[in-house]
């Protein structure tokens, strides 16, 4: 099923918890739109609070956007329930029903639709076997693991052959080591079944190793629709560039295409003015020269990679990464004056010297 | 209203109720010997305080009427008047429970997973009757429709007897049990959230399927929970049902009435053996109470 | 806990909260009304005289004041028989903490009687006392006693879960400190229990005002003596008043939402206080 999603808003006014505030409330989705293909899995991107579980909940139906469209396989599905729109969710918190076996659970959605109950265990039980969870159907939510658990809630989502599979930081609640495995899983699930899926998550390891496409939203607004190649070296937007991998942001002045910052100067394709630089920390360079224009301040191994933290002349601090057995690092040590070279930046403007 | 539960139903919050029981008291182990004189000074003043106000008056009743004789006790609590006024009670328990179980569950939802004009209203009316006295009860409802009441024309009209028959206990009865089970299913249902609920609907369950399938089983315990409180509030109810029914042996003569006029007629051995009538409900009725408190915290505690 | 779009309820629904809407109405807000405007239907004139008459006048003053009284002996009492039930471990701890909860279950009246019973003149308590030329019941002491009976799990059951959430890191790293047990007392738990005790204390209180059926058996009903404003008003509407009987009920009824709403704004602000 292809999604679409036009002109979404949603704002949260004040209302039961009588809380103070304006009673504007405020906005969680600004003006939202994009379309995902039949079949992909696509991760919406962003920091707390940046709308994207908004945007889920609504596109499966629990919350109703104050304007916009929604659109599945071109039909408006706007003002269509929660219960009718053919769509599975997983939730963080896993929201399993906790007096039901977890085969209960798995037929749940086809329990209430009135199909013959050894069907739908039939079916409940090769959903378990799917998710690696075959024999568990008498236990109890209580009883299980947390990733243990997370597989039932999907497998639950699953049971009523949903045509669209929503989720909502999925692996959030569960251990790093657990995390890992889970993503290997989902993306080896998805291909298996093909459902069009959509997932939230702030983390970017998480959406970029997983999905086909990425949305970075902040604040309610959607950044950058592309590929994870599209958004690490394209960014469109500073809050991409910035959220994005490791960055170092330093206020510079560009000329002539080059933008410069105390000793620092990197080649940007923008215009002329005050500017914010963007520097990836793979982007940069540094060896060790006597006549460099850095002072290593820290060197930090973290398994198969190393960070070297260095005071720029006149810029400031910096931070650059490389694979452990780089041979730029050679001699590389605190204390000692190193050379730096930018690869590759990208410069924002900003209005003022200050800003 | 937000869902407290102190006031009247001051049942300890589930959760922690569990931790009591596995309460670490490394604190006090951490504390110097010298202390053991003080605490144990201390555990004496509360359980002196608590003979004095407690203990003592349950156990002086179970004296006082082996010492009137057992025979004599049962014979008066077995006699027409007793079992008849005592029949009275349990039929106006039921009815409380029964139409508190329905209102109550409505009015719970209502408060927490609804958003309407008039919510804060019915918060607030659903609590009143706990900071209402009994007698007071009684007299706002003998002014409204007593035989010189507000509606007594509308009253006379239809033939319709509410005070000093049967029909006025029952409301006296319903008003002071309004806020127990309401307010016990309140705070469940917002102790319970709502992504239990929010998953049924996007796997395909009606209102009504969610409701029964997923929101009643996770708050059956609590439902019951309030419900004993609603039947001891409901045996227990004396002022509000004096003056609504003026005690008319055989008709409107409960057991807390029964109880009130023998003892006035210095009819001990019927007024003191009703009361621990009264008394041994009550105490079943609170192993209950405690059973279903422990079961309630570990339901709660059980993750989501 | 804001709920979600999709689970707001339907026409269905709506109806269902509509009839408990009108029933809440029908039964609590419509009487109540009825008595508080019928108190003032004689003119307010009216309503001071009957409200300061002498005999209501001092059945109010002592309504209060044993209300009050109470609700002190509680915060004390009651933190320290929670104090006890939750930190020390004894024989019988279980029987002895579902025992305070008794009173809830227990019809007031019966607890008069046994009250009565206890501590009545006639009995081995009662003649005790009455040799030093103290009376329990049919006096004041009776109805402070039947009082505490009925208000005992108040306090108690609303500090046990305060005294089991403090961390005993807490109480650890004081006595590491080297605090002694007093400066533990005032520094970790002091603060925590007071705003519960204390609103627990005023809840109790207006309970206590409230209180009908425990004192009408024990205390005797003497006028001046031990009248309280429950029963004042009760004689009232027997002796066929029952205007001045809606008179006194409704500066009670103020009385007990004062101490209610008193009770719920320290409890709000100690939760506000938690969440920020």
């Amino acid at each position: 099923m292809s999604i679409r999603v036009e002109h979404l808003k949603k704002r949260f006014g004040d209302f039961s918890t009588g809380s103070a505030g304006s009673a504007a409330g405020f906005v969680a989705v600004d003006d939202v739109s994009f379309e995902v293909e039949s079949g992909s899995l696509v991760a919406l991107l962003g920091p707390s609070g940046s709308g994207k579980s908004t945007i889920l909940r609504i596109l499966a139906g629990l919350e109703a956007p104050d304007e916009g469209r929604v659109l599945f396989d071109g039909v408006d599905a706007t003002h269509v329930h929660a219960r009718a729109r053919a769509i599975g969710f997983v939730f963080q918190h896993y929201a399993l029903f906790r007096h039901l076996t977890v085969e209960e659970n798995v037929a749940f959605g086809l329990d209430v639709r009135n199909v013959p109950k050894a069907t739908s265990r039939k079916r409940a039980q090769e959903l378990l076997q799917l998710v690696g969870l075959g024999g568990l159907g008498g236990r109890y939510p209580s009883q299980l693991s947390g990733g243990q658990r997370q597989r039932v809630a999907l497998a639950r989502a699953l049971a009523p052959e949903p045509k669209l599979l929503l989720l909502d930081e999925p692996f959030g609640a569960v251990d790093a080591k657990v995390r890992e495995e889970l993503r290997e899983w989902l993306r080896r699930l998805h291909d298996e079944v093909g459902v069009t899926s959509i997932f939230v998550t702030h983390d970017q390891d998480e959406a970029f190793s997983v999905s086909d496409r990425v949305l970075v939203i902040h604040r309610g607004r959607l950044e950058q629709l592309g590929t994870p190649s599209e958004i690490l070296d394209e960014p469109r937007t500073e809050f991409v560039a910035g959220f994005v991998g490791e960055v170092n942001v330093f206020p510079a002045e560009i000329a002539n295409g080059e933008a410069r910052v105390g000793a620092l100067h990197a080649k940007v394709g923008a215009p002329d003015g005050h500017a914010r630089l963007v520097v990836r920390s793979y982007d940069v360079k540094l060896w060790r020269e006597d006549a460099g224009i850095a002072t290593v301040e820290r060197v930090v191994t973290l398994g198969d990679r190393v960070r070297v933290h260095a005071l720029v002349d006149g810029a400031g601090s910096l931070v650059a990464q490389f694979p452990r057995r780089s041979s730029l690092l050679k001699n590389v040590e605190p204390g000692c004056r190193v050379q730096v070279e930018v690869t590759s930046a990208r410069a924002y403007p900003r209005a003022s010297a200050d800003a | 209203m937000r869902a407290e539960r102190d006031v009247g139903a001051p049942a300890i919050a589930p959760v922690e109720a569990a931790k009591l029981d596995a309460r670490d008291t490394r604190g006090d182990r951490l504390a110097p010997g010298s202390l053991a004189a003080g605490r144990l000074a201390l555990g004496a003043v509360v359980v002196l305080y608590l003979t004095i106000v407690l203990l003592g008056p349950m156990g002086a009743l179970v004296t006082e009427v082996s010492r009137i004789g057992i025979g004599e006790v049962l014979l008066a609590v077995l006699a027409p008047p007793a079992l008849e006024a005592l029949g009275m009670s349990i039929a106006l328990v039921a009815i409380s429970v029964v139409v508190n179980a329905f209102v109550g569950t409505i009015g719970a939802i209502a408060l927490v997973r609804h958003r309407f004009v008039g919510r804060g209203l019915l918060g607030a009316l659903a609590d009143l009757p706990l900071a209402v006295s009994p007698v007071m009860i009684g007299l706002a409802f003998l002014l409204l429709v007593g035989r010189e009441g507000v509606l007594a024309p509308v009253l006379e009209a239809l033939d319709w007897k509410i005070v000093y028959a049967f029909p006025g206990l029952v409301i006296g009865t319903l008003f002071v049990t309004l806020p127990y089970t309401m307010r016990e299913l309140a705070y469940v249902l917002e102790e319970i959230g709502t992504s239990e609920e929010e998953a049924a609907a996007t796997l395909g369950a009606s209102a009504w399927q969610t409701f029964w399938r997923v929101t009643f089983p996770n708050v059956r315990v609590a439902l019951g929970y309030g419900l004993l409180m609603t039947a001891a509030r409901a045996l227990g109810e004396f002022g509000a049902v004096l003056v609504l029914g003026g005690s008319i042996s055989g008709q409107t003569q409960t057991a807390t009435t029964f109880i009130h006029d023998a003892v006035e007629e210095r009819a001990l051995a019927g007024g003191y053996g009703m009361a621990l009538v009264l008394g041994a409900i009550s105490v079943v009725l609170l192993a209950l109470l405690e059973h279903l408190k422990h079961r309630r915290a570990r339901a709660l505690g059980r993750t989501k | 806990m804001r709920t979600a779009d999709a689970l707001l309820p339907g026409p269905g629904q709506r109806a269902l909260r509509g009839l408990a809407l009108v029933y809440v109405l029908v039964l609590v807000a419509i009487p109540l009304a009825t008595l508080v405007v019928l108190a003032f239907a004689d003119g307010p004139t009216v309503f001071v005289e009957r409200v300061t008459d002498e005999v209501a006048r001092d059945a109010l003053v002592l309504t209060l004041g044993t209300g009050v009284l109470v609700g002190a002996l509680n915060v004390l009492f009651g933190t320290a028989t929670a104090w006890v039930l939750t930190r020390y471990r004894f024989p019988g701890r279980g029987a002895l903490s579902a025992l305070v909860d008794l009173p809830l279950a227990v019809p007031t009246l019966v607890a008069g009687v046994m009250i009565a019973v206890l501590y009545g003149p006639s009995s081995l308590v009662g003649t005790t006392f009455a040799a030093w030329d103290v009376e329990i019941v049919f006096a004041k002491p009776g109805i402070v006693l039947a009082l505490l009976f009925v208000t005992l799990p108040f306090v108690v059951r609303a500090v046990e879960p305060v005294l089991a959430e403090i961390d005993v890191a807490e109480e650890e790293a004081a006595i590491v400190l080297g605090a002694g047990p007093w400066r533990v007392f005032r520094t970790v738990f002091f603060p925590a229990l007071l705003p519960a005790a204390l609103s627990a204390g005023i809840r109790s209180t207006g309970r206590a005002i409230g209180e009908f059926g425990s004192i009408v058996v024990i205390a005797g009903n003497i006028p001046f003596e031990t009248l309280t404003a429950p029963v004042y008003v009760f004689g009232e509407i027997e002796s066929g008043a029952p205007r001045a009987a809606a008179a006194v009920s409704t500066v009670l009824l103020v009385f007990a939402l004062a101490l209610y709403v008193g009770a719920t704004w320290i409890e709000r602000k100690v939760g506000a206080r938690h969440a920020s």
